[in-house]
């Protein structure tokens, strides 16, 4: 079985030039592989470089060295080389991402907003919305919240909008950041439910999940981020 | 199978002459834009993004590099080719002007005519490409300000008692008229009200979406560049100093200059 999406040497350190070009290394040295059907818990304190990692698989923060490949339909893409052209292409038919926070885009209705990737991917507006009103429906979000803009939504409707959103298309490779974070215990069962569906269908997963019995539920294997902390820039100073 | 480049700069520049030396207002900016995307230009007053955006729409010759453009079979030796801007004609170039392209102005005073009704502005376009069935113009012309949600109502009105937003909008629908496949816009939210500002936003990116529009936008509002373009190129006295997908240089800016504009941004 391949992989479909691979870290390979991945480091992370963020350059503040408004701060005298101070260096804060994230982590580095990190490889990992996710098949399809596996999902890959990341680990490992607040602010051990979790979310920043999810974001350079995702493209959305660039990788100091090493790469990022995705596996998308058939070929490798490394995303450290490829044109944004090509990063978004691979978002829109492989790369999923379910943030923590929603993003919303004024005056568009909930419904829309999940139905937007399929009609990026060509679907109907009819069947878009249709499939956009079944998501909805199984993350138990109230029928008439569906045609206002979900900005007045609480933490946990905005969470489920964001679900539905990064998950519609089905995409290979599905990222999560803490996806049941705000949820109650029910809504949180039917999270893990739509991502084990997602794995028998052969997606490959890797999620930042801090309550344990979700990642008990859910991860095959976990990778500690913490260990890869260790900033490379301070030991190559200790040799000069 | 790649799709073709839609429009291409390569390495364009302009001067401007001051006590008799050469100022470049913009310089090296190199980018390839294709059918449907959406390119943001940002960076603050006088780096260039206007003057780059009137070398893109050869609204001002370059001085050195060159711009490109995918003209359609009927302008072109052959399909699909890309034809360096300087080698056209003036009346080639104003045709393209005024079907294959858009321009949006910041102020829609410039943009538009002021004499004429809103019906007629929209119509000039499918006018002076040779339309002349006054049913027909009218017709267009409702349709239109009925996708750029004016009132039609307000049809044989004069731009002039139309509001700001009503204004924007009533220029956006006289360039699309003629189903341009680039448009270039200066600033289109600036000076409107907040809550105008989404309004138009969501139409602009809905209609970018739909009609497969390409776009050049050149704005100092990084909210407006999020929302609406894949790509962004920050320039900062004359040059490209970041460019690349846009959440990832907002997200994770590279350039001193682009994290001071990130970090200057006030969110609500």
């Amino acid at each position: 079985m391949t992989a479909l999406i691979e870290a390979l040497a991945l480091a992370k350190t963020f350059t503040l030039h408004g701060r005298n070009g101070l260096q804060l290394p994230v982590f580095s040295g990190i490889n990992l592989s996710v098949q399809p059907g596996e999902c890959l818990a990341l680990t490992g304190h607040s602010g051990s470089g979790k979310s920043s990692l999810l974001r350079c698989l995702y493209g959305n923060y660039g990788a100091t060295s090493g790469d990022v490949r995705i596996c998308h339909q058939g070929d490798w893409v490394s995303m450290s080389n490829a044109t944004p052209r090509e990063v978004f292409e691979v978002r829109r038919r492989t790369l999923g991402y379910v943030s923590q926070f929603l993003r919303v885009i004024p005056r568009v209705s909930t419904l829309d907003i999940v139905a937007d990737p399929l009609r990026r991917i060509g679907v109907a507006a009819d069947e878009a919305r249709a499939q956009a009103a079944q998501w909805l429906q199984r993350l138990n979000l109230q029928e008439h919240l569906w045609h206002l803009p979900p900005a007045t939504f609480s933490g946990g409707e905005q969470q489920r909008v964001n679900i539905a959103h990064g998950m519609i298309t089905a995409p290979a490779v599905l990222l999560l950041d803490e996806p049941t974070a705000s949820l109650d215990a029910d809504n949180r069962r039917v999270v893990v439910a739509l991502i084990r569906a997602a794995r028998e269908q052969g997606s490959a997963v890797v999620g930042i999940f801090h309550d344990d019995e979700v990642r008990e539920a859910v991860a095959t294997r976990s990778l500690n981020v913490e260990q890869y902390s260790k900033p490379v820039a301070s030991r190559q100073g200790s040799t000069t | 199978m790649k799709p073709a480049v839609l429009l291409s700069a390569r390495n364009a520049g302009k001067a401007y002459v001051q006590q008799g030396q050469p100022r470049w207002a913009c310089r090296d900016v190199s980018f390839d834009l294709y059918p449907g995307e959406v390119l943001a230009v940002v960076g603050e007053s006088g780096s260039g993004k206007t003057t780059l955006l009137r070398l893109l729409a050869a609204r001002l010759g370059c001085d050195e590099g060159s711009v490109h453009y995918q003209v359609r079979a009927d302008l072109a030796s052959g399909p699909g080719d890309l034809v360096d801007l300087a080698r056209m004609s003036q009346a080639q170039l104003r045709r393209l002007a005024r079907t294959d392209w858009g321009f949006v102005e910041q102020h829609a005073r410039d943009g538009l005519r002021m004499n004429v009704s809103g019906g007629a502005n929209v119509g000039e376009r499918l006018m002076a490409l040779g339309a002349r069935n006054y049913g027909l113009l009218r017709g267009e012309a409702l349709s239109w300000m009925a996708r750029v949600e004016l009132d039609t109502g307000r049809i044989d009105d004069l731009p002039g008692s139309y509001s700001g937003g009503m204004q924007q909008r009533l220029q956006i629908a006289r360039n699309l008229v003629t189903q341009p496949r680039l448009i270039f816009m200066d600033e289109p939210t600036t000076g409107l009200d907040v809550s105008v500002q989404a309004r138009l936003l969501d139409m602009l990116r809905e209609l970018v979406g739909e009609l497969q529009l390409a776009a050049v936008v050149v704005t100092h509002d990084l909210a407006v560049a999020r929302l609406l373009a894949q790509r962004m190129l920050v320039m900062k006295d004359g040059c490209v100093v970041e460019q690349g997908l846009t959440d990832r240089v907002l997200d994770d800016p590279q350039h001193a200059y682009t994290q001071l504009l990130v970090s200057s941004v006030l969110t609500p």
